[in-house]
């Protein structure tokens, strides 16, 4: 089931002011796959979500599930399975009941309503906890609870609303692998919403990146890294985070102060350059001058914090193999790999080249 | 050292606690225990009592003559309990059942809720005997407002109150129909706590959880019983239990509507209930005898009532109201 969002707008008002949660959306979604919408809190990630659950209202614009505009569709005759961020699992309810649930919703046979029960928590992984109540599992088993109460009456189409914002580190990689098999074994296409972008990018098929209520970008999560529309998405992607220049395009060349880092078939102009902390190279051919400050060796690799009075922050990061010979407090001369760095309109901030 | 400071510690709070132990040793375990002793004293004379617990009990008297006085025919005390049983069963389930119908309502609104829900609650605000007046005046036999809305209705007017000697003919109907009014008064007047009580449970509830119903395709009446009740139960509970022991001592209602008619409504019936029983006796009855020890038996049956319904209840919630 591939999912259609056209021109979707969601306002929210009240008497002094309005908010564009989300701005004339425009995403195809094709069946069967992983999609992440990411971005920072307040992007209207979470809206667009509820908007294709039908828990909210766009104020215009279509959904289209199939060929079918399911726009004025209340939820339930969406064919969707939504899992909360904070699971909503029912407290009074043991996960049997919990899962079973919708499927009484629909007035199946009893044994029919046994026997998916079972599938589904063997599925997640558990069904050695159908007695006991919710307050009685971990975070991880209530996510995995809540997962299957939204298979379990195979929907069309599977949410999911912060689905590891709940739980801590070490359960986080291993439930997002959980999620990520589940889905493969279902088939079912899957839309999560994350603020995480190592988590969206580690199990999407594509990713959908917002800033406040308009879509940025939406491919594969590699090529949005390698090819960054803009210098949000840029900067949203990847750790350590992107490094930030300001730089000059004169005669053909690309110059960050006076080093010349690069060439451009750009016009003169001021412009800001974006480069990839793994786009460094430590090289007595080096182009660009900077001053390291301090090292952090983290055993596969080296973190170097260094100084160039063009950037955009004090300091910017870059990590290289650890076995580069190099002193803090010196000042050496980088290589940049053109492919890591990027350069933006200096105003709109737009990709350049 | 750390001993010490246990000690210490404890002392200051007996000493915090002091005011409230000290009042609650004066007018409540004192009155409670001489309330027992003196329901097995015949004839204990309140009119000479001294304060202390060599009041001048009647030496000839001890025994359980009072209860067996009580319970014997002629005597109202088992009127007044058959009245108060029923006036728990019915008022309390009625009124839990109402005020979460309201609060349900009054929850889905969204216009006017804050309104609406100021005048639920004033009837809390207001003096109970004002409203038990208002009462017995919409019920009055010629003109009150019921009667001339039946007569509206094409039905012949209907004693509600009693007093009229006509309606003394009809024993039965007299007595439920009288009952009918103050079971009315008694729901409506303990609405208004209990629907805020619910309604602020009901506000607190998580709104993913009927989201989540909605989206499972849960019908209203389910969502309704299966996770509504249930969420709201141990509040259900605390109400189930308070208006229990509320209505046991039920006892401003029947001043308000009848007033100290109350012992011959229709001529030949009591709408007393226990604790109107318990204050007719407790000063002596109007031929000027000591009843003294009736009111203090009266007072502990319905001790050891209120004592097995709360066990009882108790015992359901525990369970039913379990997450």
């Amino acid at each position: 089931m591939d999912i259609r969002l056209v021109n979707l707008t969601k306002i929210f008002a009240d008497k002094n002011s309005e908010v564009r949660a989300v701005d004339n959306l425009n995403i195809d979604i094709p069946s069967g796959k992983l999609i992440g919408l990411l971005g920072p809190s307040g992007c209207g990630k979470s809206t667009t979500l509820y908007m294709i659950a039908g828990l909210h209202e766009p104020s215009s614009g279509q959904i289209f599930f199939g060929d079918e505009d399911v726009t004025a569709l209340p939820p339930e005759r969406r064919g969707i399975g939504l899992v909360f961020q904070n699971y909503a699992l029912y407290p009074h309810m043991t996960v049997r009941q919990n899962i079973m649930f919708p499927l009484q919703n629909m007035k199946l046979e009893k044994d029919v309503i046994a026997a998916r029960t079972i599938k589904y928590a063997r599925l997640v992984g558990i069904e050695e906890l159908l007695d006991r109540k919710p307050k009685q599992l971990s975070g991880g088993q209530q996510q995995r609870v809540a997962i299957a109460r939204a298979l379990v009456k195979e929907p069309k189409v599977l949410l999911l609303d912060e689905p590891l914002s709940n739980l801590d580190a070490r359960l986080r990689l291993q439930t997002r692998e959980e999620i990520r098999r589940i889905q493969r074994e279902t088939g079912i296409t899957t839309i999560f919403v994350t603020h995480d972008q190592e988590e969206a990018m580690s199990i999407s098929d594509e990713i959908v990146v917002m800033k406040f209520g308009l879509e940025q970008q939406t491919d594969a999560p590699q090529k949005v890294y390698d090819n960054p529309k803009n210098l949000f998405v840029a900067k949203f992607l990847g750790t350590p985070p992107i490094n930030v220049f300001s730089g000059y395009v004169h005669d053909g060349g690309l110059f960050i102060g006076e080093d010349r880092i690069g060439d451009t078939n750009l016009s003169d102009q001021e412009v800001t350059i974006g480069i990839r902390p793994e786009g460094f190279e430590v090289s007595e051919e080096g182009i660009m001058n900077i001053h390291v400050k301090q090292i952090e060796r983290i055993g596969r690799d080296m973190s170097v914090i260094a100084v160039n009075p063009f950037s955009e922050k004090d300091t910017f990061r870059f990590i290289i193999e650890s076995d580069v010979e190099l002193q803090e407090n010196t000042d050496v001369k980088v290589l940049i790999k053109p492919r890591k760095c990027f350069v933006f309109h200096k105003v709109t901030e737009e990709r350049l080249q | 050292m750390v001993e010490g400071n246990k000690t210490r510690n404890f002392w200051r709070g007996m000493l915090y606690l002091s005011p409230a132990i000290i009042l609650l040793l004066v007018f409540t375990f004192y009155p409670v225990i001489q309330t027992f002793v003196i329901s097995f004293n015949y004839g204990y004379n309140y009119a000479l009592t001294r304060f202390g617990f060599f009041a001048p009990y009647n030496p000839e008297g001890w025994g359980f003559a009072n209860y067996a006085k009580i319970f014997s025919e002629g005597n109202p005390f088992v009127q007044c309990l058959l009245n108060t049983i029923i006036i728990v069963f019915v008022s309390v389930p009625i009124s839990i059942m109402l005020s979460l119908l309201i609060a349900v309502a009054l929850n889905s609104i969204k216009p006017l809720q804050k309104f609406l829900q100021t005048i639920f609650f004033l009837p809390y605000v207001t003096n109970t005997i004002a409203i038990g007046m208002v009462f017995s005046v919409m019920f009055e036999s010629e003109q009150g407002l019921m009667n001339t809305f039946l007569n509206l209705m094409g039905q012949s007017s209907v004693n509600w109150l009693g007093g009229n000697p006509d309606a003394s003919i009809l024993f039965d109907s007299q007595f439920f129909t009288s009952l009918i009014v103050l079971t009315t008064y008694i729901v409506w007047n303990s609405l208004p706590f209990k629907v805020i009580i619910l309604l602020s449970s009901l506000q607190s509830v998580d709104r993913q959880y009927y989201q989540a119903a909605q989206i499972d395709g849960t019908t209203k009446f389910r969502t309704f019983t299966k996770i509504t009740v249930p969420l709201l139960s141990p509040q259900i509970f605390y109400l189930l239990i308070t208006s229990f022991i509320g209505a046991f001592k039920e006892y401003t209602s029947v001043v308000a509507i009848f007033g100290d008619r109350a012992e011959s409504v229709g001529s030949h019936n009591n709408m007393g209930t226990v604790v109107w029983y318990i204050y007719e006796y407790l000063k002596g009855n109007r031929s000027g005898a000591a009843t003294t020890g009736y009111a203090a038996a009266g007072a502990v049956v319905l001790f050891f009532i209120i004592l097995f319904f709360t066990g009882i209840n108790k015992i359901i919630e525990k369970k039913k109201v379990h997450f």
